[in-house]
């Protein structure tokens, strides 16, 4: 750091001169939680986030409805036709967002209860793998845009062992995950050995290999003894049944044990960055290379590993779109963009694991609300991806929320998630 | 102060110099040619038409005779390389190599065609790769504009789309091509907006947004696609299109007269701007102080460059230029789809990085990744044993070639990414 730090010096001053401390009243209860709810913490910040983004969207709802539209040709005249029109289409779209997601209160029968959750954590499963893997290497110091390469990679393996290889149920199940696994680690691992060994920007590399995978994806598919001979579209033979992770609400309900790996890796991702050397390592190498380095950890083989283990998780994530419920086959679209949404997870979780669980859950939830809400409303499922874009925005720039509502710096600055690097 | 990620040290290459090894790699390319190509190509004429047809005056050599030919010639230039030349002949000998290798494959693939379609017509490929050059050559312009200001712009995806989405609503409801154009500028800046306030005055790490940004852009175009111009494209979507202006003289040249004078106003407005955003940033007084605050914004600060206002101002440029190249789309060949841009938008970065950082070496970039792009298309048209998704694979894995510092040295402006707060 080049500039004094100003703000000590008074500190200083004040401790060669010894003060009591003036004894302050105890604060209520209630005092303490509203400074808390105003103070722009993470909490606070998040929630903030939401509406805001919730609003710009109801913005985008109505000004692309026509009938809507019209109601405010003769605003001035007649101003509550406009306010009525507005509130009911919005009102009714985002109703079916909570009821897609949720609770449906007109739901009748254990199933159909359940069916909104079943589908938010069906939805959040891949993203807790592709948030982890984006937020583990952030931690280190590292961008890993490449989580959707290392998906699309780790999908095609996964799939490839799931309907060429016979094996008996279990064991197939679990060569078909450690296959996704591993293509998701070598994707991730080559960024990293570049930057160990030339200094190439992960940033770029990962960018180039998303695109590199994704073509490998759609060329695979193609090839004789993996396309599906009995369609003419592009699409692979389905995996079979017994590579396929098990659901754990009956056949009705496509919730599957996926949602138990992500809390799974969630736990050991969270114990080997607090717990584990490695992790010491990881976030000291993350915080100054150059001490890192100088305290005598390999810096380069941080670098290697962290990309490999990140790899890994994203690899995971994409073998879960094949293995899970939501596809059985290859498309070239099969991984839709759980890569990209990763990277908006792990901001939303502030890089934490916890956190990136908790993120991923209300992607998930926006991600099976919004189907709800388009198949109901006719709202199209593209306003989920401006919603979650627009949350993470608000994130990103907590001074921008901040003044928007005029809150309180809160005594942790752990709001700026952002990491100021160049290529 | 800033540490470099990793120190990359300079250690004594011995008779191994970074030349010497290009060159063994060319020779080792020249000898597959030679051989492998030499021995795959067949006996008849690989002809090579200056036309759009098969007709007409042609270039014509014997298949395999071309495919050796060509291949000793790569093999030469490599050797000349690794002799040991002049430094000064270095870039043109690789040229020569590259571009022989690339000769002796087309011998091979053209002579292989089938009968009758064993021709290739070099006015397509020149028009072709022009063509899908274009949004690149925008793109990358655009990314020149900002980066060497300081401002890594990664939404370029996002404003080439905003461009083509806002060129294509309003040239329709306007049904005047310019309004389209203008809209388009407008459209690419209101990205560029968001990613200057963010960056610039909110601090927010500049790849973050860029990524946020793009997925911003395709969920509001999508959105917006799907409920206004989805159910009424004829109203919404179907922009009048720029046509085609020849210009006298030049485009009876032949082969480049019809691929690139009979163009649209696109392309002549593409080369020009390269031309333009060369000179000024070269030769004039915008120029120097744009370099500056992208190399050390803090010297440039102390000489009195206002160097945030100058970020806005470049950052804003960028965001018109890559939505006019969205507009080369919605404005002069398709009407707007969701999503059409396709990751054109990050191949642009490629060619940003490839061309390192400068206009004519991004035209270039982008150019080559036009013709790979092309010649992709070419050898499916003639049933090519090559698939075309490695093709299109190849800009991507040239440019992480390039940034590992295999081929030459790339290196980017050194504020590029960092936000500047003064004092």
């Amino acid at each position: 750091m080049s500039k004094v730090n100003v703000a000590s010096l008074p500190a200083e001053e004040a401790a060669t001169a010894p003060k009591q401390p003036e004894p302050e009243p105890r604060p209520s209860l209630g005092r303490l939680f509203l400074d808390n709810l105003w103070a722009a913490n993470t909490v606070t910040v998040t929630v903030l986030a939401v509406v805001l983004a919730m609003l710009v969207g109801a913005v985008l709802i109505i000004v692309s409805d026509p009938d809507v539209l019209g109601t405010y040709g003769y605003l001035t005249s007649r101003p509550s036709d406009a306010l009525n029109a507005s509130w009911t289409v919005v009102s009714e779209a985002y109703a079916n967002l909570f009821k897609g997601a949720v609770f449906d209160p007109e739901a009748s029968g254990f199933t159909a209860a359940l069916t909104p959750i079943s589908e938010t954590l069906t939805y959040t499963a891949p993203l807790v793998f592709t948030g982890l893997s984006v937020a583990l290497a952030f931690r280190g110091g590292m961008f890993n845009i490449g989580a959707q390469g290392q998906a699309t990679v780790g999908v095609v393996l996964a799939a490839l062992a799931g309907f060429l290889l016979p094996l008996p149920p279990v064991l197939h199940l679990i060569v078909a995950l450690v296959a996704g696994a591993l293509g998701g680690a070598l994707w991730g691992f080559i960024p990293g050995i570049l930057k160990a060994r030339t200094g190439a920007h992960e940033v770029i590399n990962t960018i180039m290999l998303n695109y590199v995978g994704l073509y490998f994806l759609s060329w695979v598919i193609v090839q004789d003894g993996v396309q599906n001979t009995t369609r003419a579209d592009a699409i692979s033979k389905p995996v079979e049944s017994s590579a396929q992770l098990p659901r754990l609400l009956g056949d009705n309900l496509r919730v599957h044990a996926g949602i138990l790996l992500a809390v799974l890796a969630t736990w050991l991702v969270a114990w080997l960055l607090n717990r584990s050397t490695f992790g010491f390592e990881l976030r000291a190498v993350g915080a100054n290379p150059a001490a890192a380095r100088t305290a005598g950890i390999s810096v380069p083989k941080t670098y290697v590993l962290m990309m490999a283990i990140a790899g890994l998780l994203a690899g995971l994530g994409g073998s879960q779109m094949v293995l899970g419920s939501t596809a059985n086959a290859l498309t070239p679209l099969v991984i839709a963009q759980i890569g990209f949404d990763g990277i908006l997870v792990a901001l939303l979780g502030r890089v934490k694991p916890w956190g990136v669980l908790l993120a991923a859950l209300l992607f998930g939830a926006l991600q099976a609300g919004g189907n709800r809400m388009q198949s109901y409303s006719g709202i199209s499922l593209e306003l989920v991806t401006v919603l979650q874009a627009l949350i993470v925005i608000f994130i990103a720039a907590p001074a921008l929320v901040k003044a928007i509502f005029q809150l309180r710096a809160a005594r942790a600055a752990r709001l700026q998630t952002s990491l100021a690097k160049g290529w | 102060m800033a540490v470099p990620d990793v120190a990359v040290a300079q250690v004594d290459e011995g008779f191994w110099t970074r030349t010497r090894k290009i060159g063994a790699v060319l020779v080792a390319l020249g000898v597959i040619a030679t051989v492998l190509f030499g021995a795959l190509a067949t006996d008849r004429s690989a002809r090579f038409t200056l036309s759009e047809t098969e007709g007409g005056a042609a270039l014509e050599i014997n298949g395999t005779l071309g495919a050796i030919l060509f291949g000793v010639v790569a093999a030469a230039a490599g050797a000349a390389l690794m002799a040991g030349v002049p430094k000064r002949w270095f870039t043109a000998l690789l040229g020569v190599g590259l571009v022989a290798f690339v000769l002796s494959f087309l011998c091979w693939q053209v002579s292989a065609a089938p009968e009758g379609r064993n021709f290739m017509p070099l006015v397509n490929m020149v028009r072709g790769t022009f063509v899908l050059a274009l949004p690149l050559i925008f793109g990358a312009l655009a990314g020149v504009l900002c980066e060497r200001s300081g401002v890594v712009n990664v939404a370029i995806e996002g404003q080439l789309l905003m461009g083509a989405f806002s060129g294509a609503l309003f040239g329709s409801i306007s049904g005047s091509v310019w309004v389209g154009l203008v809209a388009a500028a407008i459209g690419g800046a209101l990205i560029s907006l968001l990613l200057a306030v963010f960056a610039i005055r909110y601090l927010v790490d500049q790849v973050v947004m860029g990524i946020v940004l793009n997925l911003l852009a395709v969920g509001v175009t999508g959105f917006l696609y799907e409920r206004l111009m989805q159910p009424d494209a004829a109203r919404y979507n179907s922009a009048p299109r720029f046509s085609s202006w020849e210009i006298p003289l030049l485009s009876d040249i032949p082969v480049v007269g019809p691929a690139l004078f009979r163009a649209n106003i696109f392309l002549y407005l593409g080369l020009l701007l390269v031309l333009v955003i060369h000179i000024a940033l070269y030769r004039t007084r915008w120029g120097l102080r744009t370099r500056s605050v992208g190399e050390h914004p803090t010297a440039a600060d102390t000489l009195g460059v206002k160097v945030l206002r100058l970020r806005y101002r470049n950052v804003l440029l960028a965001g018109v230029v890559a939505g006019i190249g969205g507009a080369s789309y919605t404005l002069a060949l398709y009407s707007f789809t969701k999503n059409m841009i396709g990751g054109k938008g990050f191949i642009a970065l490629a060619a940003l990085i490839f061309g390192r950082w400068s206009p004519t070496g991004a035209l270039l970039a982008a150019l080559f990744f036009g013709f790979a792009d092309q010649l992709g298309t070419y050898l499916g048209a003639i049933g090519s044993s090559i698939p075309s998704q490695f093709l299109a694979m190849l800009p991507y894995l040239a440019t992480m070639l390039a940034v590992a510092g295999l081929v030459g040295k790339v290196r980017a402006p050194a504020a590029s990414g960092k936000p500047y707060v003064k004092g």
